[in-house]
């Protein structure tokens, strides 16, 4: 089923255009990974889709994106309800310099998901569990999460996005910062979330994209030139600049 | 080729050497100019927090003191003081001419009678007694009592006659002179006798005037700080508004007097030389240091906590009050302080709103006319009398122990901030 569909869209900066004219589909509760070299636009893209790019003066978003048979580039869509829907995982660990405790409860409070503070714990358990942290940090909840390691830290943010439920999480090269061992956690983990929620990556390590996702999607200069099921993208490209790409010839 | 680069590596070295030393010596200077200041002003300074006291025997005549016969409080306290306090005085030599006698009187402060009328309405059994009673010594025999009077100079030289050196030594050695805690120069405001001045006045003004700029400063610089930074379009207007006021950040302060000259006091009408008008100009010269302060603060919070926050839904406002505010807390507060610290040694613009004038009450409210303790320093360092001098290096010595232990209380309420956000 088709979850998030994007029609036409088009995004600037300023005078320069930076997407043209994207047409991608995301599957319902599946991974999709956005590859492409650096400056492609696939960060930029995975942006529009929660509408961070509001926070850039300069960044104009064209074009429909559809979540639940609604448009959010429409004036009538409230950006705080649409991030509460789509969650959002940082390239560097980004947790609040609060408690761990904190960190996960914030999203909960601010949307007042919980009425007591058992379930606020609650919440703040099933989550923690969720992002595979709880085991590890179950006895210092409030210690600083600032305090974690790199990888756990990762978590500790997976664990705020998804403590209040989101349809969709979007991660931006959520593994850049951590070593191989963290990064096989975050991917296991992704394949665990995907049961729950649509997930979208980007990333730049090809065997990331091959191991967690099902579909992927190929950007290059701004505009999307492939995109389909990861196996068909990564053994039989159709376009010739995606066979070069994956296959280490540039980018 | 190896020779050069060992040549090359060698003057490395030696600048790197160089320039260590040129930074030692910088230190060594700077600390030399500290150490020098700071022992100049403590040895003019410490004598003052000391104060010497005449121990007169007064006989508590009652009538010389035009009492009745078991007097009640009342009348003790209405009683004239003025003529046993001038025996006292005369007593302490019988033969003395009449200029003498009033050398004598001048051995103490006019408090005189006051000091006598104090014992008196402590103890009234002591009418008809004789008792030794503390009496504050004139600002010069203080001073030569601290050795700080050149005695040697010729009679018409100097204020104290030797009639006045000669009874002062005679007392002297009956011990009758007495050094004690100067508590006067805390709780009394200032005077024209240098032996009866305090800095209740200007200490009381400065506290009000700083608690005014705090009010007003801190609320509106932190307010336009936090607009500026995380609401206002970047666009040239508000280029323009941050340009003017790094600007206002260089205007020398007197500018600023004369603004509180020119509109707090000729167009408002706020009552003149008190420190409400003073709090409000030095809030104006204070408000672009915390402005600043509070920018380079927000700024330096870290765009991704912000990123973090509004990507979990929180509003602009949820944001900027649940996280980048509290970040930036410890930075505006030093900032705070250092504008406060600023506006505490500020002289210029409180002279030109009046707060110079002479003050010999306590205020007791922002509307009271009072002095501050920076032009309290001043008053004083244009005084004639020697006595002034030592207290102006102990009105130095306040200041910067208030200074001291404000930045003291910046660096806890930092500690105490670090600890909870990291």
């Amino acid at each position: 089923m088709i979850k998030i569909n994007s029609k036409n869209v088009d995004v600037f900066y300023g005078k320069k255009q930076a997407l043209f004219n994207i047409n991608l589909d995301i599957e319902e509760n599946q991974v999709t990974a956005l590859i492409g070299p650096s400056g492609c636009g696939k960060s930029t893209f995975l942006r529009c889709l929660n509408r961070m790019n509001d926070v850039i003066d300069i960044c104009k978003v064209q074009g429909q994106i559809i979540i639940n048979n609604f448009d959010i580039n429409d004036k009538s869509c409230d950006v705080v309800r649409l991030r509460e829907k789509i969650g959002m995982v940082f390239q560097k660990p980004n947790p609040f310099p609060k408690t761990i405790y904190e960190n996960v409860s914030y999203g909960p409070t601010i949307h007042g998901m919980a009425q007591s503070k058992s379930e606020m714990d609650e919440i703040v358990e099933t989550s923690l569990k969720k992002a595979a942290l709880w085991e590890e940090i179950k006895d210092r909840l409030h210690e600083p999460g600032t305090g974690l390691s790199g990888g756990q830290q990762q978590r500790l943010c997976i664990a705020r996005a998804i403590s209040v439920k989101p349809e969709v999480i979007l991660m931006d090269e959520p593994c850049s910062a951590l070593d191989p061992i963290a990064t096989a956690q975050i991917e296991e983990l992704i394949d665990e979330l995907k049961k729950d929620h649509t997930i979208i990556i980007v990333t730049h390590s090809m065997a990331q994209a091959a191991r967690v996702s099902q579909n992927t999607g190929f950007f290059h200069l701004g505009e999307l030139i492939e995109h389909g099921s990861t196996d068909k993208i990564f053994k039989n490209p159709e376009n010739k600049r995606t066979q070069d790409y994956i296959t280490g010839r540039f980018g | 080729m190896n020779k050069n680069k060992e040549k090359l590596l060698n003057s490395r070295y030696r600048a790197e050497k160089r320039f260590q030393f040129y930074g030692k010596s910088a230190i060594f200077l700077a600390l030399l100019f500290l150490t020098i200041f700071i022992f100049k002003i403590f040895s003019t300074g410490y004598t003052a927090f000391q104060k010497t006291w005449l121990v007169i025997p007064v006989t508590f005549d009652a009538e010389t003191l035009y009492l009745d016969e078991n007097p009640s409080i009342e009348d003790i306290e209405d009683a004239d003081y003025f003529d046993i306090a001038l025996k006292s005085m005369f007593d302490l030599d019988k033969n003395a001419s009449e200029k003498q006698q009033n050398d004598l009187k001048k051995m103490v402060s006019y408090f005189f009678e006051r000091e006598i009328k104090k014992e008196l309405l402590n103890d009234p059994s002591l009418i008809g007694k004789t008792k030794d009673v503390y009496l504050t010594a004139s600002d010069d025999l203080d001073q030569v009592f601290k050795g700080n009077y050149p005695r040697d100079l010729p009679e018409n030289q100097r204020r104290v006659t030797d009639f006045q050196l000669k009874i002062f030594d005679q007392l002297v050695e009956q011990g009758r002179v007495e050094s004690k805690f100067n508590l006067s120069f805390f709780t009394y405001p200032d005077s024209r006798e240098a032996e009866l001045a305090g800095i209740a006045s200007s200490f009381m003004g400065s506290i009000f005037s700083i608690l005014v700029c705090l009010v007003i400063a801190f609320p509106v610089a932190v307010l336009a700080a936090i607009y500026l930074e995380e609401f206002a379009p970047k666009n040239k207007f508000t280029d323009f508004i941050e340009v003017n006021i790094n600007n206002l950040a260089a205007v020398p302060s007197i500018v600023f007097g004369l603004l509180g000259l020119g509109i707090l006091l000729a167009v408002f009408q706020l009552p003149r030389s008190t420190p409400l008008v003073g709090g409000i100009t030095l809030s104006l010269m204070t408000l672009p240091t915390i402005i600043i302060a509070c920018r380079a603060s927000l700024k330096a919070v870290p765009p991704s906590i912000r990123e973090a926050a509004l990507a979990m839904g929180a509003s602009r406002m949820q944001t900027t009050m649940h996280h980048t505010v509290p970040l930036s807390m410890p930075g505006t507060l030093s900032g705070t302080i250092i504008g406060l610290a600023q506006a505490l040694g500020e002289t210029a613009p409180l002279i030109l709103i009046g707060m110079v004038a002479f003050v010999n009450t306590i205020p007791g409210s922002p509307l009271d006319p009072a002095a501050s303790l920076p032009v309290q320093i001043y008053i004083w360092a244009e005084s004639a009398e020697r006595g002034f001098v030592e207290k102006v290096s102990a009105c130095i010595m306040v200041l910067l122990g208030f200074l001291i232990l404000m930045n003291l209380f910046a660096q806890i309420i930092r500690h105490k901030f670090e600890k909870k956000w990291s």
